[in-house]
């Protein structure tokens, strides 16, 4: 008698745990979910044809900031630099890679500088200086005549993150 | 007894250690030191000349042209152009004048007059070298004397200035016209007055935003709302970047605005009211509180003794 | 069914049904407590009154906070602020409360540390504490949220950017967590959520927990002595107050705390009145701009120690590093191997690992505020590595004590 009642003991434990309690966990995680409506934050169109030497733009691209660099003559070409028509420009997400903050961009020195924890990267978004472990990342993108439409994976996008230039 | 004192000052000087290195002694390393001048506008040299309001007035509405721009409601002398206008034109509503001579130093007012970029200190952002002109031009001269010229045009302004003037009056004038102050219902384009009708609302909204657009422009970017500046920024440092905001933000597209020690007391009452009213509230109940609680430990500590006696 | 009588009087009748004096004598008046403590031992109670002062003042703040990233500033700064009558008040003792509770919870701490107070069946209490400080850290981030300021946001942001586990990239987290790419109107609402709800339930029911866990094993006492509780109650009862080594909580403990903590209450209210800076930061009088970072990210003083260890570091090392020093605290009845219950001073080399870890604290809470340049970066490091040295070198040095 006692055996039993402890089986259906089990049973019922077993029972709300598998079949009641996963699916209500489920239902939590979903709940804390991004909303579509958030995720579907959709796409910045940035035109560029207006653009000036080593004089930074900040875009904003899913709350996030987004930098445009339109590289000078005497700036390195880098394989992540975007190109359009003629003009090579460095496109980020305006993020130290270290924990988050934005960097400035001292045009003097062709550098990012983050004023968080001193971390710095070249006109290239790689870094060059303190905590930050990686480059700055390279939001998706594809070129459109001389717009570069952030949130859309184009060709030249899709080469630099095969080649593992950007994640 | 003697024991429990000596605890306690172990506990005392390692909350005092630990209150000073993050207070007192972080914020002095991570800030800079900024010295002030008090207001006094030394490095500006004074002419020593006597100025003659009657002569300045006519060098105001006349050869000097300053009406041209500038209203002076004082003398009935109304803004050639509207506030949105205004900024359309020179990136900021230039401002009326009645008030310049009790707000702003008579130095610097010499100065301005002189070389508006230099006294502003924004010459990095105007260098006719450049070809970037202050949309303020300056005063060559009326023919005479620009010295003594400009003495009489400063000592107009004084001559025209409210003898009373009130701290939003002060605020309006000095900052009003870059930097909005919602909790006191103030924008760029003056007080916010109480619409009836929704779409008047709205209308005024829209020129505010179309104002501040300009402004932008003109400044790089929306001058900050100092609502509760007070409170976000130390007093010291206020006052020194108000007197020379290059001294702290280096590059920074805000003019130095020229007050007087007065004028910028008048404001920093202004921005106190609003971002920080609970101030005189805080100093009547403050005491009482204390002595509520200085009252409260004695009687605990006789109650304590009571029946603590015979334990020990 | 019982049986019951007719009550001749109030309290009577709520002993019939509710057993109230037995309640009373098992929870306040035969609830005994050592006889040889000091001051240190009323640190549990301001913890409880302080944490009854952020509940009252957090009620009167909730009846006007917005949680709504276009409105929550303005609430906070202006309606509480300006407009509620007695607003500015519960909000000073609320941003104060939250500061000041911290350096009690450290002295509490540090003291159980000293004293030995979280062995030979005080596991538990040392533990649960342990839990109580966490839950108390989470609620003092979740709440430091609300005002949506430029610290907050920042704080967010970057307290949050931890979750994605250094090299791991778990972006998918730390998106899970905000709600959002970036903290937005998704991530105020839940800490909100957390803030006023979840967290003060946990809290409330860490308090429980932390008081059950004294009853059996007994409050330590100035010498760490282990003696027979009854039979020091059974002298007390008879009348021989002045040979038993215990007193009993309500009235005799008691009086003593409520006379600490009106001490207490003057430095607390001189805080909030006329000192309320440090535990306000002016940065976080700006509102929330996720376009432009603060010149100086730095986190509440309570948490600086703690941040100090993630800094000196590289990325992942740094999250290690972190995470150990999160929960080591909990691993100290199990790393002192020592079976002395006694004060620090008694106990050899524990007197000097003591003072050199509470020292080592000071110094890292300092660093961790310091802008990260020069030599304050060979200091934190310093720092880092010595904290974990320290803990290392516990279970050692313990083992090698001389039994007393």
């Amino acid at each position: 008698m006692s055996n039993r009642r402890d089986f259906m003991g089990i049973a019922l434990g077993g029972f709300t745990a598998l079949v009641g309690g996963i699916p209500a966990l489920y239902a939590m995680k979903r709940t804390w979910d991004p909303l579509p409506s958030v995720k579907a934050a959709g796409f910045t169109n940035v035109d560029v044809s207006g653009a000036v030497e080593n004089q930074l733009v900040v875009e904003k691209w899913r709350g996030k900031p987004i930098f445009v660099l339109k590289k000078s003559k005497d700036m390195k070409a880098d394989d992540r630099d975007v190109v359009v028509g003629s003009d090579r420009f460095h496109v980020s997400i305006g993020l130290c890679t270290h924990l988050g903050c934005i960097p400035a961009y001292v045009s003097d020195e062709h550098k990012f500088k983050c004023a968080c924890h001193g971390g710095e990267f070249d006109a290239s978004g790689h870094e060059t200086f303190g905590p930050p472990p990686s480059p700055l990342e390279v939001p998706p993108f594809k070129v459109d005549g001389t717009t570069i439409v952030l949130g859309e994976e184009g060709a030249e996008f899709k080469k630099m993150k095969e080649a593992g230039l950007t994640v | 007894m003697n024991k429990e004192l000596k605890i306690f000052g172990v506990v005392a000087i390692f909350t005092l250690v630990l209150y000073w290195g993050v207070e007192p002694f972080a914020h002095s390393q991570m800030h800079k030191h900024v010295e002030g001048d008090n207001f006094a506008y030394s490095e500006f040299k004074a002419s020593g000349k006597k100025g003659d309001a009657v002569n300045g007035k006519a060098l105001v509405t006349g050869a000097a042209a300053c009406t041209g721009c500038h209203g002076i409601k004082a003398i009935n002398a109304p803004a050639p152009m509207d506030a949105s206008m205004a900024g359309a034109s020179y990136g900021v509503n230039p401002p009326d004048l009645s008030t310049a001579g009790a707000l702003y130093d008579a130095r610097f007012l010499a100065q301005l007059i002189k070389n508006p970029a230099h006294a502003l200190k924004v010459e990095h952002k105007f260098d006719p070298a450049k070809g970037k002109m202050h949309p303020m031009t300056q005063f060559y001269g009326a023919g005479g004397d620009i010295d003594q010229e400009i003495a009489d045009i400063v000592a107009f302004l004084k001559s025209i200035a409210p003898k009373e003037m009130s701290n939003k009056e002060a605020f309006e004038n000095a900052c009003g016209r870059c930097h909005a102050n919602r909790y006191g219902k103030m924008s760029q384009l003056g007080e916010t007055p109480k619409f009836k009708y929704k779409k008047d609302e709205l209308k005024h909204q829209v020129a505010i935003l179309e104002y501040q657009d300009k402004l932008k422009a003109y400044m790089g970017k929306l001058p900050p709302d100092l609502s509760i500046i007070i409170r976000a920024r130390s007093e010291h440092f206020l006052e020194t970047f108000i007197e020379n905001p290059q001294s702290q933000l280096p590059g920074t597209s805000m003019p130095a605005v020229g007050l007087s020690h007065e004028g910028f007391e008048k404001v920093m009452a202004y921005l106190s009211e609003t971002g920080d009213p609970s101030k005189p509230a805080r100093g009547e109940l403050g005491p009482l509180v204390l002595i509520f609680f200085i009252v409260f430990s004695g009687l605990a500590f006789l109650w304590k003794k009571e029946k603590w006696k015979g334990h020990h | 069914m019982a049986h019951f009588e007719k009550a001749n009087s109030v309290g009577e009748w709520l002993d019939q049904r509710l057993a109230v004096n037995t309640l009373k004598r098992v929870l306040a008046f035969e609830y005994w407590i050592p006889k040889n403590i000091n001051f240190l031992w009323a640190m549990g109670m301001v913890l409880a009154a302080t944490f009854g002062l952020l509940l009252i003042s957090g009620i009167f703040l909730l009846m006007y906070y917005q949680p709504n990233v276009e409105t929550a500033f303005d609430s906070v700064n202006y309606t509480i602020m300006t407009e509620v009558g007695y607003g500015w008040l519960w909000r000073h003792i609320h941003g104060v409360g939250a500061s000041v509770v911290f350096l009690i919870i450290y002295i509490h701490m540090f003291t159980g540390i000293y004293y030995g107070s979280y062995k030979r069946g005080r596991e538990l209490i040392w533990l649960s504490g342990m839990g109580l400080f966490v839950a108390f850290s989470a609620e003092a981030f979740s709440g430091y949220m609300l005002p949506w300021g430029q610290m907050s946001y920042w704080a967010g942001m970057v307290i949050t950017n931890l979750f994605s586990g250094g090299s791991l990239e778990a972006y998918g987290l730390v998106e899970w967590i905000r709600g959002d790419y970036v903290p937005g109107q998704a991530f105020l609402t839940r800490f909100f959520m957390l803030h006023v709800l979840l967290l003060p339930l946990v809290i409330i029911g860490l308090i429980v927990l932390h008081f059950g866990t004294l009853r059996i094993p007994h409050v330590n006492n100035q010498d760490g002595e282990d003696f027979d509780f009854e039979e020091a109650a059974r002298l007390y009862k008879e009348g021989n107050i002045k040979e038993s080594k215990v007193i009993p909580f309500q009235p005799v403990f008691l009086a003593k705390d409520i006379f600490v903590m009106g001490v207490y209450f003057i430095l607390f209210f001189y805080l909030v009145f006329y000192h309320f800076e440090f535990a306000m930061d002016p940065v976080n009088f700006d509102p929330a701009d996720g376009l432009k970072t603060p010149a100086h990210i730095y986190p509440e003083w309570y948490f600086l120690w703690s941040y100090e260890i993630l800094r000196p570091f590289s990325k992942d090392l740094g999250l290690i590093a972190f995470a150990i020093a999160q929960v080591i605290f909990f691993a100290l009845p199990f790393l002192d191997k020592s079976e002395n219950v006694a004060p620090a001073s008694r106990r050899g080399l524990f007197k000097f690992w003591f003072w050199a870890m509470l020292i080592d604290v000071l110094i890292l809470t300092f660093m961790g505020k310091l802008p990260p340049q020069g030599i304050w970066n060979v200091i934190g490091l310093i720092a880092a590595l010595a904290f974990f040295a320290l803990w290392i070198a516990l279970p050692i040095i313990t083992k090698k004590e001389k039994k007393l």
